[in-house]
């Protein structure tokens, strides 16, 4: 009885004295990844975020694969492609060796199937305008058309695939790294559901049968999520992960002390206060990625007071981003002064946004605003977040001081804030958006008439003919330059307001090799092995 | 009838100012709610401003209690939060208070049908998840603090019925009510002259344990993201803060945190004294 | 007793009707739904999505079909998961929480009523006045604040305990159990010392005393049962505090179970996860009601009115 408690304290310290997952990783080569939420699913064609897009690297291939060093495409499932002169017609020639993880051969005809499923409407996918540069593709997914066969994708033989596009676009091939692209077996889709169906349950363990580095072993809802070493992929010899396991950590304090227990490899954030902790103590673990995205804050073009220009103009002037990203954000994130981040593709925009409260008061003044006099209070609207709170209050505060307007904050929840900015019931609402592939169109496109993901009511048809003519221009330096125009315009009028570029901040075991910063934060496992 | 009631009161006095506890206790929350009233006076800094070059610092002259990563004072947020967090303790409670009295008494006096019907309402409703109800409310309907008060205090109203109910059955049975029937007082008057003075006792000291039930559900809803919505923050909202900085910026813990757990034991301790000051045989 | 337990029974299922209701329309209130995401859905792409889910139909006859479903125990797909249904992720989820709530409440009574009898025999002493000190701690002290900082002492500076997660290391119970647990063990050492005091005053007690028996016998054998009554009438309101217990705890050391489910189909606006979810905690919590009483009945006749 006595020494009870002397035992339970024995048999607690030894409880938690055990061989960390990073220490016994090493020796089998699994790999422990901290992935943020918990996936929706595995269907490449309905699912939309980050953690599915970490999971689908593993799992499937595409036709390319993304760089890990940044740069132009390598081949995947496609060993090899050429273009046409005229830019229009792409003939891939798929690995020979390409099969699926049940034995059978991946062939161009899976890849037919594959985009005429998510081109289907009734699947639902949100993803479909990732294929719209294919010619009819659109057609297709609106109904103007219903025989698939009019569309630009076809099998000439069994390992040879011929994509026609609507125009020359120069980044078609950047696009094919997406997982939206990825072919899905069609005999396994088909056994467990029909081609349209969302709810299928081919996607689970035991039925998954996918094309890439590894296979799905299991799947623990909300715990863990297993796969192992694909033995039929083409490439196998090259994979050194025996294992990789992600854990679904939404809470970043409790991934970020998992890490430092040696639970993790990698995670998928660093905790906003211990971001600028972590570089002044030149912590070895941390790592601040370039990414391809831009946080902004929208305005709302239509509103009375909003939709003069100088009054946009005078708003993104009095904005100290240099103050922001050294005093707010204080994650290495650099000030952003275009709505491309600088750099991809080797696409250098030229625009500035100067940090003048003179110029910016003149501005006002000129719209009728003298000193922020009869300026009604502006509302700024985010998700409730602590990250975009501070923000917003630096934001605040400095139209405050600078321009003596008067502004609030109202923050909701996700999916208010998201159902908000799509009605238009907004003012001014804090944005981001992360490119899904390696080029200016990914942001640029964004911004132009009629896109769903536009919602600034800005509707500028210059701009809309300078981003077609764009499109149109096989040779790159051209390109640019016409992409360059847009960019400027687009600058000129602010219906949006870049703040910074983003980037991606993570911890990272020094046990990992191969693992390659790039922008779109691709880290296909083939590379990637562990070693101390 | 009169002098019965005063000298039960001065009597639950005189047992309450000997629990040297309680009373310690009941004067820190006296100068707690003083701070508070007067805070925007007494707080030296602006609770919202942010000084962004600064950053987290640790106490000093300037910032007595330290600066959280945005610059802002502590010292001045703790007193700005007092505000917050007491009065939507106050304000939910007087809710709760509000129904659930009103409930008790009435099922209590009037008893038969009237009794068990309203008793029953209320079993029914111990039985709803009302966490759960409050976490939607709060998802769906956005952070506003009318009805942050309206959903906590709609959550505590029930123990407040009951306790009140069993209260006024069991006075209502007693010699002093029955005699006062005999002689022909009527209703209204034996309610407000001989019953509610009796309750009263009972309603403060659970009035008074409520109050930090509230708070602590309030603190939970801000951690959940759900609390009172910045810039204003609660004692809540700055432990969730505090919580998160816990290992660089410990100060941004420290001080809310034992503030809050102070306040929340000094009312504990001075409910418990009331509860034994109004009824010694509960802890004989 | 058999006419308690079905008189329970009875008014169980109309609040069960009533919460499922309630609980739909307060969802389809809600401004944004299951599909909004920052890549803004076309929409057509929008009305397909709904087309799925049966969200196009007329608001009352949703009502119809999902109540008419549920009764069978069909509470649909999950909106976020597609391919999962509502039924598997509760029964996923369920053990889990069930196993962390049962860890927490056994450590809560053992030592609980360990620290109220002491503090009950002892009465008036630094026995007495030192754990009611810390019970007091423990209902002052949010969930959210003990969790991290237990973490912090055993998890990273002593490194003794495991960080986070369930059923991944071993020990990894402990900590999430206590944290739940915390505020339990003090309400109960509070509860069973009030009850404790009451009881050994009493006749009987005195009785068993002046007939000679050990004070321990007098105690344990005697007077225990006074001790236990409040603590099991508190055990089934308790079960709604641990149910949002579970909701922080769980998020704080990654714990796949209901709670965090639940937290995050509210946030998501997944329908169907977030009125399955509801009506299920609500069967628990009259369920373990029903429990609360029947033990108490059990424990002393004089409440069976």
């Amino acid at each position: 009885m006595k020494n009870l408690p002397i035992l339970a304290v024995l048999f607690l310290i030894s409880c938690g004295k055990s061989v960390s997952p990073v220490d016994s990783g090493l020796e089998n080569q699994v790999f422990h990844f901290g992935n943020g939420s918990e996936p929706q699913g595995l269907d490449p064609h309905v699912v939309t975020g980050v953690p599915e897009h970490h999971l689908l690297t593993s799992l499937c291939e595409g036709l390319v694969i993304t760089n890990p060093k940044g740069g132009p495409n390598l081949p995947g499932v496609a060993e090899s492609w050429s273009i046409s002169d005229d830019g229009l017609v792409y003939t891939f020639n798929l690995h020979p060796n390409a099969k699926w993880s049940n034995g059978e051969d991946v062939t161009a005809e899976d890849f037919v199937w594959s985009w005429m499923r998510i081109l289907t409407p009734a699947l639902g996918s949100q993803y479909p305008d990732m294929l719209y540069y294919v010619k009819n593709a659109a057609a297709y997914h609106t109904e103007e058309i219903n025989d698939f066969s009019m569309v630009g994708v076809k099998a000439a033989d069994s390992k040879t695939l011929v994509v026609t596009l609507e125009q020359p676009y120069s980044f078609f091939i950047k696009l094919l790294s997406h997982y939206s692209t990825y072919a899905v077996p069609k005999d396994t889709v088909l056994a467990h559901g029909t081609i349209d169906d969302r709810n299928g349950e081919w996607t689970r363990p035991g039925n998954f049968v996918c094309n890439g580095p590894m296979q799905l072993k299991s799947w623990e809802l909300n715990k863990k999520i297993v796969v192992e070493k694909n033995p039929f992929y083409w490439d196998a010899e090259k994979v050194q992960l025996n294992e990789m396991h992600f854990y679904p950590v939404s809470n970043e304090s409790t991934e970020d002390r998992m890490f430092r227990a040696g639970q993790l490899h990698v995670t998928n954030v660093v905790p906003q206060e211990k971001c600028p902790v972590y570089m002044r103590e030149n912590n070895p673990n941390l790592r601040i990625d370039p990414y391809v995205g831009t946080y902004f804050y929208r305005i709302n073009t239509l509103n009375p007071v909003l939709k003069d220009k100088r009054v946009r103009k005078a708003l993104a002037m009095s904005i100290n981003r240099k103050q922001i990203v050294e005093n707010v954000s204080q994650c290495g994130q650099k000030a952003a002064y275009s709505f491309t981040p600088p750099g991809i593709s080797g696409y250098e925009p030229d625009t500035s946004i100067p940090f003048s409260p003179e110029e910016a008061k003149e501005l006002l003044s000129e719209a009728g605003f003298a000193n922020g006099e009869g300026f009604p209070k502006l509302e700024i609207l985010f998700n409730t977040q602590e990250g975009h709170r501070k923000i917003a209050l630096a934001v605040q505060q400095m139209w405050q001081q600078y321009l003596g307007i008067e502004v609030e904050l109202v923050n909701t929840d996700w999916k208010v804030y998201l159902s908000r900015e799509m009605i238009g019931d907004f003012q001014i609402s804090r944005a981001g958006w992360i490119g899904d592939y390696e080029d200016p169109n990914t942001f640029l496109d964004l911004m132009r008439p009629n896109r769903g993901n536009n919602k600034t009511g800005w509707d500028n048809f210059e701009y809309d003919a300078l981003i077609e003519l764009a499109n149109a221009q096989q040779d790159i330096d051209k390109r640019y330059e016409i992409l360059n125009k847009a960019e400027q315009l687009l600058i000129d009028e602010m219906p949006i307001i870049p703040i910074y570029t983003y980037v991606r901040q993570y911890q990272l075991s020094s046990d990992v090799q191969g693992w390659d910063p790039n922008p779109t934060d691709t880290h296909h496992p083939k590379f990637v092995f562990l070693q101390r | 009838m009169e002098q019965k009631s005063q000298s039960l009161w001065s009597d639950a006095f005189d047992r309450l100012k000997k629990n040297k506890l309680a009373v310690i206790s009941g004067f820190i929350l006296i100068a707690l709610i003083v701070l508070a009233i007067f805070a925007p006076w007494i707080a030296p800094h602006s609770y919202s401003y942010q000084n962004l070059e600064l950053g987290a610092v640790g106490p000093s002259s300037t910032y007595w209690l330290g600066t959280d990563t945005l610059g802002r004072d502590q010292f001045s947020r703790i007193l700005y939060g007092a505000r917050v967090s007491l009065l939507v303790g106050f304000v939910a409670t007087a809710v709760a208070l509000v129904i659930g009295v009103s409930w008790g008494i009435v099922a209590g006096f009037f008893g038969g049908k009237i009794d068990s019907t309203m008793m029953r309402i209320v079993d029914i409703l111990y039985g709803l998840p009302f966490i759960i109800f409050i976490v939607l409310l709060m998802v769906i309907f956005g952070r506003n603090i009318w009805l942050l008060f309206l959903a906590i205090g709609a959550v505590e109203w029930l123990t407040m019925a009951r306790i009140v109910r069993g209260q006024v059955l069991t006075l209502k049975n007693q010699e002093f009510v029955l005699a006062a029937q005999a002689m022909g007082v009527r209703n209204l008057s034996l309610f407000f002259r001989h019953i509610l003075p009796n309750i009263l006792g009972t309603i403060a000291v659970y009035a008074t344990l409520t109050i930090p039930q509230v708070m602590l559900l309030e603190a939970f809803l801000s951690f959940l993201g759900l609390g009172v919505q910045p810039p204003m923050s609660s004692w809540g909202t700055l432990i969730r803060y505090g919580v998160e900085s816990m290992e660089e910026y410990p100060w941004m813990l420290i001080f809310p945190g034992l503030i809050f757990t102070i306040t929340l034991f000094c009312l504990n301790f001075f409910g418990d004294g009331l509860r034994d000051a109004i009824d010694p045989r509960s802890s004989d | 007793m058999l006419q308690l337990i079905l008189k329970r029974l009875l008014v169980a299922i109309p609040v069960l009707i009533i919460v499922a209701s309630l609980t739909f329309f307060l969802v389809r209130l809600a401004p944004g739904g299951p599909f909004d995401s920052e890549k803004a859905v076309s929409p057509q792409v929008l009305k397909n999505l709904n087309e799925v889910y049966n969200l196009n139909a007329p608001l009352y006859e949703q009502y119809f079909d999902y109540m008419a479903n549920a009764l069978t125990g069909d509470f649909g797909p999950s909106f976020r998961y597609p391919g999962r249904s509502v039924s598997e992720m509760i029964l996923t989820g369920l053990p889990v929480t069930f196993e962390l709530a049962f860890y927490a409440i056994v450590f809560a009574a053992f030592l609980g009523l360990i620290a109220g009898i002491v503090a009950a025999v002892k009465k008036n002493t630094a026995l007495d006045y030192i754990p009611m000190a810390i019970a007091m701690l423990g209902i002052c002290m949010p969930t959210f604040l003990l969790g991290p900082l237990l973490v912090l002492i055993f998890g990273l500076n002593l490194e003794i305990m495991p960080v986070s997660g369930w059923d991944t290391l071993p020990g990894d119970k402990v900590l999430p159990a206590i944290t739940l647990g915390a505020a339990y063990a003090a309400y109960i050492a509070r509860l069973s010392r009030g009850g404790m005091l009451e009881t050994l005053n009493q006749d009987y007690v005195r009785t068993a005393r002046a007939k000679g028996l050990s004070e321990f016998k007098v105690v344990m054998v005697h007077a225990i049962r006074g001790g236990l009554i409040p603590v099991l009438a508190f055990l089934g309101p308790a079960i709604a505090g641990l149910i949002g217990g579970s909701f922080v705890v769980e998020t704080i050391f990654q714990i796949p179970g209901l709670g965090r489910f639940y937290v995050e189909a509210a946030f998501n606006r997944d329908y169907t996860m977030i009125l399955g979810t509801t009506i299920f905690f609500s069967a628990l919590i009259i369920f373990f009601n029903l429990l609360s009483d029947i033990a108490v009945a059990v424990f002393n006749p004089q409440a069976r009115s």
